[in-house]
């Protein structure tokens, strides 16, 4: 059949309501809710009457009313007319309560409490308005009487007996205190809630205070104004405080109340809000640190970091900025994998892959090896592809040294630290299993898993070592054509995958991680062949974004080997810095790239990529003697200062105690140098333009050798005149720093070694004068 | 590392001429450079010159692997081949058995394969002879011994093994530790 034809489109004509068009009935409210509509009707004739003769009624009432409240009031003011101002109203229980001697007492006592007790007694009189006051000890009135106020109530079973009597007394009264209970309440609260009041009653009512009352009610009245105005102004506090809390405001230290999670991020949001125009919406009570300690603190809470590292990440990064790496730390970047090249292509495996149910895609125009996984049926560690090593799974980050470094075929490429051989494999896959790999890791346990990957993927051009990677320049000098050094690191930059990192770093930690970097880094370039034909490049990296980490032992670098910087062949990421706080870097440290979790969804990372134009070590090996030396001097001339202020110290308590020679020195020296080979590079910061931080690292260990050497020196019995001693020191060191002022700038080598000779016959000569 | 001595280096041949034949030839005479095998701590590496002439600056203590590792003597003097090989033994294979979907799994997990499993199987397969199994897409899966000839294999039942299991990939993540 198919369609009709709408022939007649647009004029068509509804014919009325459709069959499913059934018509709802007219609702049908009830009864009550009509009201409304009948009120709008005339009433009938008889309605009329009805109504008239209620009102009527109505009048009568209020008038009767009118009349029997006034008589009351007459006759309450008569009755306390009767007692008198002079006499005080207790007096009106005691007579009949003979026996009750505390109510006189308490009126000796101080004046608040006969204040209270005074108020207590007026409305004893008044019989009872439940107020704020009394609403501790009144009861409703289904008792035959009052209660006695609170006071009376602790006080024994006789008094009870009594107060009972004294009830049965004033039953007479009774009767029209009763149906007075409304007009009092009304009296006592209408005075202040003006809103609900009856105006003629509280007219009335404010005549007859004016008039006749006792100075106990006056002063109750009084109070309760004062009352009200305290409620008043605090109402108003409230009002102030809830609209500067639509701002901020800033919480008082004594309150360390334990406060939800969601309490904690709507104040990390406000006081972020607050920083953002901080002289608009600060509380000018505090400073820009309150809110910067307190942000951190709500930060370290929210996302369990330390302080520490969440200190370092503040300083990284703008706050707006924090909030989202933070956030994106908390979650795992997506799952990716690498082609291995070697063994299949990425269509191939993404075909196989697909044909398991995995939902995939490409990783993007960077790279032609990586596939992202966004879902799996199968485990994609423990497909069949993946045992014959068609791929590996890595991370994004990973891929970008790799690339950076881009190895040519039948080239010697060294990877300091490999484990677990992802970007190791990846080089050989680039490579095509040509020329030599040397894949290097420290880790005994981690190196089985290069081994595992490695034969796995079918990467056969591997040296698979497990060492030290800072021996290397010592077995394979000028070697290599290309050098990846990724770096152990502190992690931060991969919190999702390692939460322990919130936590567990600590200055020191990253102390040792840059020292280690530093370190690693002067071997691997030591290790790369300047004059290679194809290469001379080495790529620094690390899962790190602390620039101490980073680009600060780059500029280590830069200063002590003869490298320059070129760039990543990366298209994307941030530039590194050339200054961070404190720190001035080369400037060409924005050729090397900086990835963030927020804004590149790859794992925090640094790139860096390093040209040796040069195999000589502008601080060449004699030089280095020198400068080790030099550095031992430096400490032996702080030692030997220390030991001479100890020293005269020590001549004072014990006179034949002075026995510090060049021996004992020469002693130190050796030391010194063992020490130094220890640390290494660190010596060498001395002479460089090197920020103080290093310094301040080394002090504490200088020290503790100060310790140990007066102890040792202790022991040595060499005698020798120390007044020569300080005198050699000083001219040295004004020689030292000469040089180090000039050192700044490189290849100066010829400079250095007149010096070296300088100081070699300086040494000679004082080696004889031993 | 060491040369393997005329001893070991039959018992290595004769090993791997189960699996690949005469196609050890192709493994020592390559086009692309000289190759050689050699011993370290009883495993048996195959590497090409140039590498162990670059590889000898390094401490041999501090060396774990290099080029590819086939296998291991053990301690009777026999020669283990390790899943580490197939690489090779994928590539020179002389008779091969291809695996249904079905079996691969079971055949990762290091079971034997039955008939039942068996999705074809090369010509010339001689009862106990060393076979490379692929998946049907051509992935070397592991290596093993054929337990019945080509000829006895198209009458056996299902349930009847065809090849005992030597090695498989699964060992990659069954047993990384103890690879080599």
């Amino acid at each position: 059949m198919g369609r009709k034809a709408k022939f007649n489109d647009g004029v068509l004509v509804k014919k009325g309501p459709g069959k499913k068009a059934k018509k709802q009935k007219d609702p049908i409210f009830p009864k009550s809710l009509n009201v409304s509509d009948d009120a709008d009707k005339k009433l009938s004739s008889r309605q009329k009457k009805r109504f008239k003769r209620r009102e009527e009624k109505k009048a009568e009432l209020l008038e009767k009313r009118k009349q029997n409240q006034k008589t009351k009031k007459e006759g309450k003011s008569d009755y306390k007319k009767g007692k008198g101002p002079l006499a005080p109203p207790n007096q009106y229980f005691s007579e009949s309560e003979s026996g009750d001697d505390d109510e006189i007492d308490e009126d000796e006592t101080d004046a608040e409490s006969m204040h209270e007790e005074a108020s207590g007694s007026v409305e004893e009189i008044n019989v009872k308005g439940f107020s704020d006051d009394n609403q501790a000890w009144l009861r409703p009135k289904s008792r035959k009487g009052f209660r006695p106020p609170s006071s009376d109530e602790e006080q024994g079973g006789e008094e009870k007996s009594d107060e009972d009597m004294e009830e049965e007394q004033d039953s007479e009264d009774h009767d029209f205190t009763v149906e007075k209970l409304n007009d009092l309440s009304d009296n006592e609260d209408d005075e202040f809630d003006t809103d609900t009041a009856d105006e003629e009653e509280d007219d009335t009512n404010t005549e007859d205070a004016d008039d006749d009352l006792l100075p106990i009610e006056k002063q109750n009245i009084k109070l309760k104004k004062k009352q009200a105005r305290i409620q008043k102004e605090s109402d108003a506090e409230m009002q102030s405080i809830i609209s500067e809390q639509a701002t901020f405001q800033f919480p008082s230290k004594d309150s360390e109340e334990v406060v939800s999670l969601q309490d904690v991020q709507q104040r990390i949001r406000e006081v972020i809000f607050v920083l953002s125009d901080f002289n608009k919406h600060r509380d000018s009570n505090h400073s820009r640190s309150d809110y910067i300690e307190l942000i951190r603190n709500d930060l370290c809470t929210y996302y369990s970091y330390n302080e520490f590292l969440m200190e370092k990440f503040m300083q990284l990064f703008p706050l707006s900025e924090l909030l989202e790496f933070l956030e994106a730390s908390e979650v795992q970047r997506p799952l990716t994998i690498r082609t291995n090249t070697l063994k299949t292509r990425r269509r191939d495996l993404a075909q196989a892959l697909i044909n398991r149910g995995v939902n995939l895609d490409p990783i993007g125009k960077w790279s032609k090896v990586g596939l992202v996984v966004y879902s799996a049926v199968v485990p994609m560690g423990a497909t069949p592809e993946y045992l014959a090593g068609h791929y590996i799974i890595q991370g994004a980050s990973s891929f970008l040294p790799v690339m950076a470094l881009a190895p040519q075929e039948n080239e010697k490429v060294l990877d300091m630290s490999a484990a677990p051989g992802g970007k190791a494999s990846h080089i050989a896959a680039i490579m095509k299993n040509t020329g030599v790999l040397f894949a290097n890791d420290l880790n005994k346990d981690r190196i089985k898993a290069v081994v595992g990957n490695f034969h796995r993927l079918g990467v056969m051009n591997s040296v698979i070592t497990c060492m030290d990677g800072r021996k290397f320049p010592s077995l394979m000098k000028v070697f290599f054509d290309r050098v990846l050094l990724d770096a152990p690191c502190t992690g931060t930059g991969v919190v999702a995958k390692d939460q322990s990192v919130k936590t567990s770093k600590d200055e020191i930690d990253i102390q040792r991680c840059y020292n280690l970097q530093r370190q690693l880094l002067l071997a691997a370039i030591d290790s790369v062949h300047a004059k290679s034909s194809t290469g001379g490049y080495i790529v620094y990296s690390t899962c790190s974004v602390l620039p101490e980490e980073n680009e600060w032992v780059i500029d280590f670098a830069l200063k002590k080997r003869n490298v320059k910087l070129v760039d990543t062949g990366l298209g994307f990421g941030t530039a590194g810095f050339t200054k961070y706080r404190h720190l001035r870097f080369h400037p060409t440290m924005n050729l090397t790239r900086r990835f963030y979790p927020h804004e590149h969804n790859l794992d925090g990372f640094f790139v860096a990529k390093l040209k040796k134009f040069s195999n000589v070590i502008p601080t060449s090996d004699d030089s280095e003697v020198v400068e080790d030396f030099n550095f031992n001097e430096d400490i032996l001339n702080e030692e030997e200062e220390v030991n001479e202020k100890q020293n005269k110290k020590s001549k004072q308590n014990q006179q034949g105690n002075d026995k510090k020679g060049k021996n004992s020195n020469k002693e130190k020296s050796h030391k010194n140098q063992v020490g130094s080979k220890e640390k290494g590079k660190k010596g060498k910061n001395l002479n460089g333009n090197e920020t103080n931080k290093t310094d301040d690292i080394e002090k504490p260990t200088t020290s503790k050798n100060k310790k140990n050497k007066s102890k040792k020196t202790d022991i040595t019995t060499n005698k020798v005149n120390w007044d020569e001693v300080p005198k050699k020191v000083g001219v040295k060191l004004n020689k030292k720093v000469k040089k180090d002022s000039k050192k700044k700038t490189f290849g100066e080598l010829k400079q250095k070694k007149e010096k070296f000779n300088v100081n070699r016959t300086d040494r000679k000569f004082k080696k004889n004068r031993n | 590392m060491r040369r393997l001595s005329e001893e070991r280096t039959k018992v290595l041949f004769e090993k791997l001429a189960k699996y690949i034949g005469p196609n050890i030839k192709q493994l020592i005479e390559r086009p692309d450079g000289v190759y050689c095998f050699r011993e370290q701590k009883d495993r048996v590496y195959y590497v090409s010159e140039n590498l162990l002439k670059l590889a000898a600056t390094v401490p041999t203590e501090n060396i774990v692997s290099l080029g590819t590792c086939f296998g291991k003597f053990t301690k009777s003097g026999k020669f283990k081949l390790n899943i580490t090989a197939l690489n090779y033994l994928g590539a020179y294979a002389q008779c091969k058995i291809w695996l249904k979907p079905s079996a691969e799994q079971q055949f990762l997990y290091g079971n034997n394969i039955s008939k039942a499993g068996l999705g074809r199987i090369s010509e010339n397969c001689e009862k106990y002879q060393g076979v490379v199994v692929y998946s049907m897409s051509d992935l070397p899966l592991g290596f093993g011994v054929a337990a019945r000839s080509t000829a006895e294999c198209k009458m056996a039942d299902p349930i009847s093994p065809v090849c005992f299991h030597q090695a498989d990939i699964g060992e990659y993540i069954r047993c990384e530790e103890d690879l080599l």
